[in-house]
């Protein structure tokens, strides 16, 4: 059983929201970059991008980060790993970087992502910015910037679709059972 | 995805395995190019090297890929092992793997050695070349460098000159190339061309300008100077007038064509130095690629259910 979380409208609201709180929190965007974790991440850091080059002035540098090399479940996970892009044409060191993924669940992937990012340089900041955070952590990990907390049980399924030409947008819970 | 836990050849590989580590390795190939070289995956396996021939690159390139995953790499030197106190292969085999490793990079003199122990050991067993068989993860880091190259495989012509007959790279690529889709042309002496190999789909050329002409990719193969003592050729002279990769040789291939050998070279016998050395040699970037292409196949190896 599948039902809509979020449709285009709210995907969007939220975005809009989590743009301002970022630039709220941060008094600004100097300093600021954001790195979109592979795959859900990715796209949803250049629309994060783009709202907050909207309300404030200049360019925001977007990076891309893969974290396969990074899991800790290589032995564990019944699929193979498939190894994407990884693209942080910038130097992070000494800046405010924000990482961005689709759902927050038990919180290893954000480890992973930490671990990858600070092989780049030491940024001085990083703060995390997610559309969903459907709990069940199972590290001391949180997200400064949630679009939306959604109550889910273990085995259900978060899956969001964000095109990048923005023509679809949605977030779908499917369920465990 | 990659079936097997075990790199025996190429001949055992589907296409697209093939391309899942060809892929799997441009993203290693990306953590090679920054300031640390280094990421995590295979903290605490150990990986060992059983070499019974003398190398250096490869062992080296395999050395660093697994210390660039985080593994531990142990050399088993056999020179100074058990070995030479007659113990079998498959005992020495057997006995690292109870030391606790969790792979095994082999090379030997016989075809088959690496499918032997694959059959008695629980570890990943890796061919880092046997006998004339197959020397699985050369023919993959050149398919990778062509593919930097040339963007594609499907379609291109590769021409092969060498000793075809003992070569176990000629072997490997001519697996990997015709599963690929490209147009693979052998050229050497009669008396080192094997019997029938055509009908691994490649086209047989005795002479050096047919066999480059208007070809993509050029591959050269190191001769074994012990060859000619074993009178399959008159003299390393006459085969580099005939064999050798020369600059004019080389203006019949394609302008854009690419110069690839395995290594270690005999300059002035299979390839002229201006060859080597030119714009259109990739030699030195095979042996780069080669860490990136072993941290593929050492990564994906480790994701396979045992």
């Amino acid at each position: 059983m599948s039902k809509e979380i979020l449709d285009s409208n709210d995907i969007n609201r939220a975005i809009r929201r989590m743009a301002h709180e970022i630039i709220e929190k941060n008094k600004g965007t100097e300093n600021l970059c954001l790195v979109g974790i592979q795959k859900g991440g990715v796209v949803l850091a250049g629309r994060l991008a783009s709202q907050i080059e909207s309300i404030e002035a200049g360019p925001i540098e977007v990076g891309a980060l893969d974290i396969t090399f990074y899991r800790d479940d290589l032995n564990t996970k019944e699929e193979q790993p498939v190894v994407k892009r990884t693209d942080v044409p910038f130097t992070i060191t000494g800046k405010t970087v924000v990482l961005v993924d689709d759902v927050l669940f038990t919180g290893r992937s954000i480890r992973a992502a930490m671990d990858a990012l600070t092989d780049f340089g030491r940024p001085a900041y990083i703060q995390l910015a997610v559309l969903i955070d459907r709990g069940h952590r199972e590290l001391p990990i949180r997200a400064d910037y949630a679009g939306k907390n959604i109550p889910t049980s273990f085995d259900d399924l978060v899956e969001v679709v964000l095109e990048e030409d923005n023509s679809k947008n949605r977030a779908v819970l499917i369920s465990g059972q | 995805m990659i079936k097997s836990k075990h790199l025996l050849g190429i001949k055992e590989l589907s296409a697209k395995e093939i391309y899942h580590i060809l892929d799997t390795a441009s993203g290693f190939k990306d953590v090679l190019k920054r300031d640390i070289k280094k990421v995590p995956p295979l903290r605490g396996k150990s990986v060992v090297s059983l070499f019974f021939e003398p190398s250096t690159r490869t062992k080296t390139s395999f050395a660093l890929a697994a210390k660039r995953l985080s593994a531990d790499f142990v050399n088993f030197s056999v020179s100074t092992s058990s070995v030479i106190k007659g113990e079998t292969i498959q005992d020495t085999a057997l006995t690292i793997q109870s030391l606790g490793a969790d792979f095994m990079i082999v090379r030997h003199a016989s075809s088959g050695v690496p499918h032997l122990l694959s059959n008695i050991l629980e570890m990943s067993v890796i061919n880092a070349g046997d006998g004339a068989n197959e020397h699985p993860t050369q023919a993959l880091l050149d398919l990778f460098t062509i593919l930097a190259h040339k963007k594609r495989i499907e379609g291109l012509t590769v021409s092969i000159i060498g000793d075809i007959a003992h070569s176990r790279v000629a072997k490997s690529n001519i697996y990997a190339l015709t599963k690929l889709g490209a147009n693979v042309r052998v050229i050497c002496p009669p008396t080192l061309m094997p019997a029938e190999i055509e009908k691994l789909g490649v086209d047989v050329f005795h002479s050096t300008d047919k066999g480059v002409k208007n070809c993509d990719v050029v591959m050269t193969l190191r001769l074994q100077l012990e060859r000619q003592s074993k009178g399959f050729l008159p003299s390393l002279e006459e085969y580099f007038n005939l064999y050798g990769l020369t600059s004019e040789r080389l203006k019949l291939a394609k302008d854009d064509a690419i110069v690839m050998h395995p290594g270690p070279m005999n300059r002035g016998v299979e390839i002229e130095s201006a060859v080597a050395d030119g714009p259109q040699s990739v030699i030195l970037e095979q042996v780069t690629n080669g860490i990136a292409v072993r941290m593929a196949v050492l990564y994906l190896l480790a994701g396979v259910k045992k």
